[in-house]
C-alpha cells in the first residue's frame, strides 16, 4: 500500500512540475513575436489614404475600379449614398467623375431597374480606397497580355 | 396718491442724492443688467446647453462625433453655436427669438423620440439649409471663406469645385449638406443619390 502512494505521489508531481518544465524548455513564439515581456513590440507603421489621383489601371478584366481618392465619412446607408452625389449618372459630369456602369442598374435576374438595384449599392463592398502598402506576401500575378 | 404727486415724490427722492451719486450708479446699474443679459444669453450659447434636451444628445450630438466637425488632425473643434448661432450680434438675438419656437416644439414632444426625430429630419433639415443659403452660409464663413482659400493645397476634386463654385456663385450649403449630422431620407431631395424606391 504504502509502495503504491509512493509511486502515485512521484507521479503526481512528475506531472506537475517536472516535465512540463522540460517541455518548456523548448522556445515556443507566440503570435506577439519574439519579444521579452517587458519590451515594447514593433509599432507597425501608420498608413494614411492616398489622396486624389487619376483612375488606377484594373489589372483583370471586370475587376471593380479600385477607388482612387478617400473616402472618409462618406455615408452609405437606406437614406443616402455618398458617393451617387458625384458618381451617379446625373452627377457625374459636373463632378467630373467616372459613371456607374450600366450593370449597377441590374437585378439578379436580369431586369433594368430605374435606379442603382439593391445588390449593387453598398459601393465599398467591391469597390476600395487605397493606402501605399507594400504586399505582406509575395505575388507574382501578371494580367494576360491579350487582355491587359 | 393721483400720478403727478407720485412724480413729485420720486423728484423729492432724487435730489436727496448728488448727481453724480447717480450717474454713478446708473452706470453701475447698467453693467449689471447689460452683463448679465450677455451671460445669461451666452449660457445658452454653449454645447453643454444645447445637449441638455435629450432630442439634441441622442440624435444630433451622436452623430456629429463621427464628423470632421468634431475630431481631426489639427485638433480644432467647431461646436453646436460655431455653426448653427450667428455670431454678430443682430443676427444672434433675432435667431436666439425665433429659437423660442424650439422650446414650443420641446414641450409639445414633437421629436421626443427617435423614430419622430427621423420622420420629422427632412423638414428640420431643409430649414437649416434655408437659413444657410440665405445667409450665403454666414455661419461657415466665420471659419472657412474663399478669399482665404488656397485651391492649389486641396484635393483635385475640390480645387477643381471650389473654383467653379465661386464662379457659380454657389454658397458652402449648396453641395456640403450633412456634413456634421445624418442626411433626411433623400429620395424627395435627389432620387439619384438614394437606392430604389422611398423606404416606408
Amino acid at each position: 500500500m504504502k509502495k503504491i502512494l509512493l509511486a502515485g505521489t512521484i507521479l503526481i508531481l512528475g506531472f506537475a512540475g517536472v516535465i512540463p518544465q522540460l517541455l518548456a524548455e523548448e522556445q515556443v513564439n507566440s503570435l506577439r513575436g519574439d519579444h521579452a515581456l517587458d519590451e515594447n513590440s514593433i509599432e507597425p507603421e501608420m498608413k494614411n489614404w492616398q489622396l486624389d489621383r487619376d483612375p488606377i489601371a484594373r489589372d483583370h478584366v471586370k475587376q471593380p475600379p479600385l477607388i482612387p481618392h478617400k473616402t472618409q465619412g462618406y455615408t452609405i446607408n437606406l437614406k443616402f449614398n455618398k458617393c451617387m452625389s458625384c458618381h451617379s449618372w446625373t452627377k457625374y459630369k459636373d463632378a467630373g467623375a467616372t459613371k456607374i456602369s450600366q450593370s449597377h442598374f441590374e437585378d439578379r435576374d436580369n431586369n433594368v431597374m430605374a435606379n442603382v438595384a439593391a445588390r449593387r449599392y453598398f459601393c465599398t463592398q467591391c469597390h476600395v480606397p487605397q493606402v501605399d502598402a507594400k504586399p505582406l506576401v509575395e505575388n507574382t500575378f501578371q494580367p494576360l497580355p491579350t487582355v491587359k | 396718491m393721483s400720478l403727478k404727486d407720485k412724480y413729485k415724490n420720486l423728484q423729492g427722492w432724487l435730489a436727496g442724492f448728488s448727481v453724480i451719486t447717480l450717474v454713478v450708479s446708473a452706470f453701475a446699474l447698467g453693467i449689471i443688467f447689460w452683463g448679465g443679459f450677455n451671460w445669461t444669453m451666452e449660457m445658452t450659447n454653449t454645447e453643454q446647453f444645447c445637449i441638455s434636451c435629450h432630442e439634441m444628445e441622442d440624435n444630433v450630438y451622436m452623430e456629429y462625433q463621427n464628423t470632421i466637425h468634431y475630431s481631426n488632425r489639427t485638433g480644432v473643434r467647431a461646436t453646436c453655436p460655431d455653426c448653427h448661432v450667428p455670431k454678430e450680434w443682430g443676427h444672434k438675438i433675432v435667431r436666439k427669438i425665433r429659437a423660442s419656437n424650439e422650446l414650443l416644439h420641446k414641450v409639445l414632444g414633437t421629436i421626443n423620440t427617435r423614430e419622430k426625430f427621423e420622420a420629422n429630419r427632412l423638414e428640420l433639415a431643409q430649414h437649416e439649409w434655408a437659413r444657410m443659403k440665405k445667409t450665403d452660409s454666414r455661419e461657415c464663413r466665420n471659419c472657412h471663406s474663399f478669399d482665404s482659400m488656397d485651391y492649389t493645397a486641396q484635393g483635385r476634386r475640390a480645387y477643381k469645385r471650389h473654383i467653379k463654385a465661386v464662379d457659380d456663385g454657389q454658397t458652402c450649403i449648396d453641395c456640403h449638406k450633412g456634413i456634421a449630422h445624418e442626411l433626411p431620407d433623400m429620395h424627395e431631395v435627389d432620387a439619384s443619390v438614394v437606392v430604389g424606391q422611398k423606404s416606408k
